[in-house]
Order: structure tokens, then sequence, then C-alpha cells
């Protein structure tokens, strides 16, 4: 393959583009998300992610100290500041008439109706001086364009984990997926040993019934269960919504794509192994606990991670079957809900989005040997 | 931190619970039929028989109360009417042919499974093909991967920061309308522009499902026969010609299976179009307008059921290819 490409350097140059081009179109979505919640919240609103490196410029207005700070110097009175106050940022221009807000340069001295004169700096301190003594409580108003240096911050994080939930709902979402996750592969191991090695009658239309059930749509179970959870939890007097019902339902929603991964597996072990063990005087029990189980850890893994992204990142079936309070919002709901509420809050809305992803990305980055393997086994192998 | 402990306590009971059955039950088979003694032949013979149901039983029942009893309990429940008690024959399925609502849903459902498994499977096939050539294919697999593991609604968070806009004078903070504006062009609400806006969504499921088609795809690749490919060489095949003539022909089985693969998926599709739009705009799809029907004035599960059904109808082609083709290679 090689030698075929490297033949043509232009052949070689257009593979070379177009992979970075899909990688840069595969990426950059992501990255503007992570880019963004990083970044100071009224720059998000302002200014590109992309611009994030070069600053953002600001229209504002702010107003001078009060008049009766006033001090005489040679004769004049004279108000001095900062318009920045504590923060930096580099004055662009700067005016005193809301119809004309950038009519002057920095350093230049604009004079005002009242015949004051105003002069701003390019770090925004500023001098107002009259001849007469000035009164008041209220300061000159002063319009400027601001250069504002780019901004980085973890306030966004702060906020949604502990005043936006996400950090309640980060835990609700283990909660419930960690025996979601577990549970399943327990009772599909077995399973599917039986369905790879244990001869009885039915085993075929079982295999059959495990396959077509693979692609049952999911909007087929939630009424009749929905119904069922509501009787059942009337009947023990118990509510219908709990986190024992969303395991159980994972469980069972799980279950087909396990005993199918599971059993391609264990049947492509060789039969000697089990023979043998057999001959030895071994149960099919401890066939299955000694030998199959350790063997077939890579196909277990594989599921144990498809499981744990599925539940993870689920959000029909937490709507369904979990309450919409505060004990058991999970993630993914609780990303649909401020996407109502904080529509127009990118700071808020992507520090959220970037929370609920990344258990998904980091379990994705370290494991994607299992996954993948799981996934040609899924696919290809059983068609 | 005490929730999280509480379902650590349950995954280790659920496991000691289901572990403990298992041993338990096999304990107890062998002790009703003790293999050895005088009995022992056919004991182990009646254990052998019962043993394989007690290792499936577990799974059949789950299997049956979350996935099979539905199925039958959905069609029971699309033939009668909102509280599911009193029967009224097809009449919901003769609403749904009349309601315009829903035959916006088929529609873009079908749009849908047009594009978006066409969208995904050739774009994974680009893929797989150019990094399968070059020293840095394994880090651009790896990034172009990585979107799968992000949930639909997470995806939507960030191509809704995409497709942002600001109106007219403003900067625009969203990608898709800065590029538009920077190339001369007038910024729009993307996802408000009727039909198109049904694309805008199915971009999102395609930059989801691409990383999986590329990953099969490859393994595909990397599983034909060298000597077809050297021998076009030798003929003197460009690479273009080799790639459609020589490789895509000997792969179109795991094309298909990537093919109906994403089409199940679109079929469900609920996640995007729920955060995206939530069906307004005309963009909405039978998930979402059978969640809306379960919800809707307190729940009609009548009719919410019978758009089920009809996503069902739509699977089960599939569902009869695949289980011919697994048994198949049984």
């Amino acid at each position: 393959m090689e030698g075929i490409a490297g033949r043509n350097p232009l052949v070689t140059w257009l593979v070379h583009i177009s992979a970075a081009l899909l990688v840069i179109i595969w990426t950059v979505p992501t990255m503007g998300l992570f880019i963004s919640s990083l970044r100071d919240k009224d720059q998000i609103a302002v200014s590109g992610w992309w611009t994030a490196l070069s600053g953002s410029e600001q229209n504002l207005v702010e107003r001078t100290a009060a008049p009766d700070e006033a001090v005489e110097r040679d004769g004049t009175w004279v108000l001095e500041g900062n318009l920045f106050g504590e923060n930096e940022g580099t004055v662009s221009a700067f005016g005193w008439r809301a119809q004309e807000p950038a009519a002057f340069q920095p350093g230049e001295t604009a004079e005002l109706r009242g015949g004051e004169t105003l002069t701003v700096e390019k770090d925004g301190t500023y001098i107002l001086s009259s001849v007469e003594q000035p009164e008041g409580k209220r300061g000159q108003r002063i319009f400027f364009t601001s250069l504002q240096p780019p901004k980085f911050t973890l306030d966004n994080y702060r906020n949604v984990l502990f005043s936006q939930g996400i950090g309640r709902s980060f835990i609700n979402s283990l909660t419930v997926t960690i025996p979601s996750t577990v549970i399943p592969i327990l009772i599909a191991a077995f399973a599917a040993y039986a369905l790879a090695w244990m001869p009885f009658p039915g085993r075929a239309l079982l295999l059959a019934t495990v396959v077509g059930l693979l692609v049952v749509p999911l909007q087929m179970s939630l009424i009749p269960l929905l119904q069922m959870y509501n009787s059942v939890g009337g009947f023990l007097g118990v509510p219908a919504k709990t986190y024992a019902g969303i395991w159980l339902a994972h469980t069972g929603f799980g279950l087909p794509l396990a005993i199918y991964l599971l059993r391609n597996y264990m049947a492509g072990l060789p039969r000697e192994i089990i023979e043998s063990a057999r001959v030895d005087g071994a149960s099919d029990f401890e066939i299955f606990v000694k030998i199959i189980l350790p063997l077939s850890f890579p196909a277990l893994a594989s599921f144990a991670i498809f499981q744990f992204l599925w539940v993870w990142n689920d959000l029909l079936i937490a709507m369904v079957f979990l309450g919409n309070n505060e004990e058991q919002l999970v993630l993914t709901g609780r990303l649909r809900e401020l996407l109502g509420s904080r529509g127009g809050n990118w700071e808020i809305l992507t520090a959220s989005a970037f929370v609920t992803i990344i258990i998904p990305l980091l379990v994705f980055i370290t494991l994607q040997r299992y996954l993948v393997r799981g996934l040609l086994a899924g696919s290809v192998k059983g068609g | 931190m005490g929730q999280i402990l509480s379902a650590l306590g349950v995954v280790i009971l659920g496991v000691a619970a289901c572990a403990g059955y298992f041993w338990g039950s096999n304990v107890i088979l062998d002790r009703i039929y003790p293999p050895r003694g005088p009995n022992a032949g056919a004991n182990i013979m009646r254990a052998n028989t019962i043993r394989p149901w007690l290792f499936v039983g577990p799974a059949l029942f789950a299997l049956t109360i979350y996935l099979i009893y539905p199925v039958f309990a959905s069609v029971w429940l699309s033939l009668h009417d909102r509280s599911g008690e009193t029967f009224v024959g097809t009449s919901n399925y003769t609403w749904m042919l009349n309601d315009p609502e829903f035959r916006q849903s088929f529609r873009n459902n079908m749009l849908w499974l047009l594009i978006v498994p066409a969208g995904a499977t050739f774009f994974g096939l680009l893929a797989a093909a150019v990094t399968d050539r070059i020293w840095w294919g394994n880090i651009a697999k790896s990034l172009i991967f990585l979107p799968m593991a992000i949930s639909f609604i997470g995806a939507s968070v960030i191509w809704k920061f995409i497709y942002d806009y600001r109106g007219e004078g403003q900067p625009e903070i969203g990608l898709l309308n800065a590029i538009v504006v920077g190339l001369g062009g007038e910024p729009h609400a993307w996802i408000t522009m009727p039909f198109w806006n049904n694309v805008f969504l199915m971009v999102i499921l395609i930059w989801i499902q691409t990383g999986f088609a590329m990953v099969i795809l490859s393994a595909a690749l990397r599983g034909i026969p060298e000597e077809t490919i050297e021998a076009a060489v030798l003929d003197g095949a460009s690479p273009l010609q080799i790639f459609f003539k020589i490789k895509v022909p000997q792969i179109w089985g795991t094309i298909a299976v990537v093919w109906t693969t994403i089409t199940i998926l679109v079929l469900k599709v609920f996640d995007i179009v729920l955060a995206m739009t939530n069906g307004q705009w005309n963009t909405q799809v039978l998930a979402n307008l059978m969640f809306n029907w379960m919800f809707r004035g307190g729940g009609d599960f009548g009719r919410g059921a019978a758009i089920a059904v009809i996503i069902m109808v739509l699977v089960i082609p599939i569902m009869i290819w695949n289980i011919r083709n697994a048994s198949k290679e049984q």
C-alpha cells in the first residue's frame, strides 16, 4: 500500500491533505467547546472562541470618580483614575457622547460641554480637569473601546459544578452507571456460556431470538414498562421511579448485545480446553468459573465499555424511568434542562457539556483497544 | 457521596446475589441428582438437561420482561385508547395517516434514513482509505473516532454552539456563521430554516457515526488479500481504480453491515432532535413524536404505542436479514 501511494507524490499529498482535513473537521467542534468553557463569560458573548488568544474588543461605559473628590492643582480642579479599576486592558478609542463613543484616540484631549478637558491614556488612566470646582456625586460618563487581554478562567466550571447542579448530577450519573454496567455482565456471561457450549433443545431458537432482540427499538418497551413500573410501584407502595428500576431496565436492554458478544467470543475458544476439563471430571459450573471466565476477559471488557458509554450517555431511559428532581436528574438530563433554561449562556452550557463528556472521553481514550475489538466482533463477524 | 456508596453496595450485593444464585442452584442440582452412587449415569443425564436452563434462566427472564413482552404489549396498546383500556381497533393508525405532524415525522425519518447512513459510510470509507496510507494514520483514526464517546445531547450542545446566530451587525460567535460572513455571505439562524435545518441536525449524527464506520471498514480493507491488489498494480491500475474496482467490491458485505447498523440507530434518533429543536420548524421525527405523545396531555399511550409499532415495522426487514446471516454462520 505504501508503495502504491509513494509512487505518485501528488497522490501522497492528496492523501495527507484529505486526512488532515477530516481530522480538523472532526476535532474542531469539540475543541471549540473546550476552549469556550475556559473563557471569561463576557468574552464568550462578544467574540468567537477562535479569537480567544488575540483578545476581544468591547465597547464599555464607565463613570469617573465623583466630582466632589476633585483636587485643586495649579489653579485647576483635577479628577484622576483608571477606567479599568483593578483590571487590565487597553483603550483603543474613547469619547464622551453616546453618539460618538470612539471620537478620540487615546492620548488626545477632548473638550467637554462644560469646558472641562478629558484625556484618556492607553492603559485606561484618565484626567478630567476643569477651571471651576466641580460638584455632585455622579461622575462624567466616558465611553471607550477596550481591547481586553485574553482571559482564561475556571469560574465557569466552579459555577456549573456547585451552583447549576452539575456536580450533583455527576454523582447521580455514577449511581446509575456502575450497577447498570456490572449486573448485566454476570447474567449474560452465564447465558453466553450455555448458548456456546451446553447442548439443549431450543438453543438455536434462543440464539436467533437474541440476535433479533439486538435491533428491537427501545421505543417499543417504553410504554408497557412505564405501565408495569407504575403498577408494581403502586402495589408495593414505593415510588415508580427509582434507581433500582433503572438499573434493571438498563440490564434488560443491555443483555442482547452482552449475550451476543460474549457467546461469539466463547464459541471461538478452543474446544480441546473444555473437553479435556470435562474428561477430568470438572462440572460445567467449574469449567465456566475457572476456565471460560478468565479467558473471556477481553470480551467482558469490551462489553463493559460499551455498556458504560451507552448508560452514561443515555437520555431517553433516564427521562422515562427516573424522576426530574435533584436526587435523580442525571448529567444528560441536566444538560437538556440547561439547554432549555440557559439557552444563550454559553459559558454555562459549554462547561456543563464538557463535564458530561469528559468521563466517556477518558474511558474511550484509555480503553480504545478493547472497544475496537468489541465493535469488530459485534458487526463484522456476526453480520 | 452516600449515594455512590449505596450504588457500590448494590453492585456488591447484586454480584453476590447473582453468583449465589448460579452457585447455589448448581449445588442444589447436584444434591438432587448426585453424579455418583447407584444411579450416577442417569443422574448426570438428568442434571445436564436441567443445568443449561439454570444458566440461561435469569437472562431469559430479563429479556422476556424488558424486550419480548413489551413488543406484544405495545402492539396490543396501539389498538386501544389513550388510557390503554378501551379497544378502539385501528383508529390510532387511521388517526396517524391523517395527522400532518406524523406525516412530517415520517418524511423526515425517511430523509434521515437516506442521508445519515450514506454520509457516515462515505466519510468512514474515505477516512479508512486515507488513514491506512499515512504514518500518522493511527492518531488520525483515534481523533475521528473520538466523537463516538460523546453523548447525543453533548454533541447537540457542541453543534448548537457552531450553528449559533447572533443577528446582523453583531459579531458572530458561531463557527458556521463566522465562516459564512468571512466568505462574504449573510449570517442565518440555521436551526430555524425549514428543510435545511433537518440536514444540519443530520450532520451531528454523521459526525458521531463516521468513526464507527471508519473502524470497521478499515479492518475490512486490511483483510483484503494482498494478491488481488498486487495483480491490479501489475496491470497498471491507478490508485483510484484499485480502490473503487478492486477494494470496494470486496468489502460490500461489511459496507452493508455498517449501513444497516447506522440505519437502526437513525430510526431511533431522539436526543438530537429533542435537544436542538424539539420538533419545531419542521424537524419532527418518529421517536421524538412518540415520546411527545407518551406524556402529552397526561399521556396518550395508544397513539404513542402506535408510533412505536411503526418504528418497529421499519426495523423488521433488517432484523430478519440479521437473523438469516447469523444462523448461516452457525
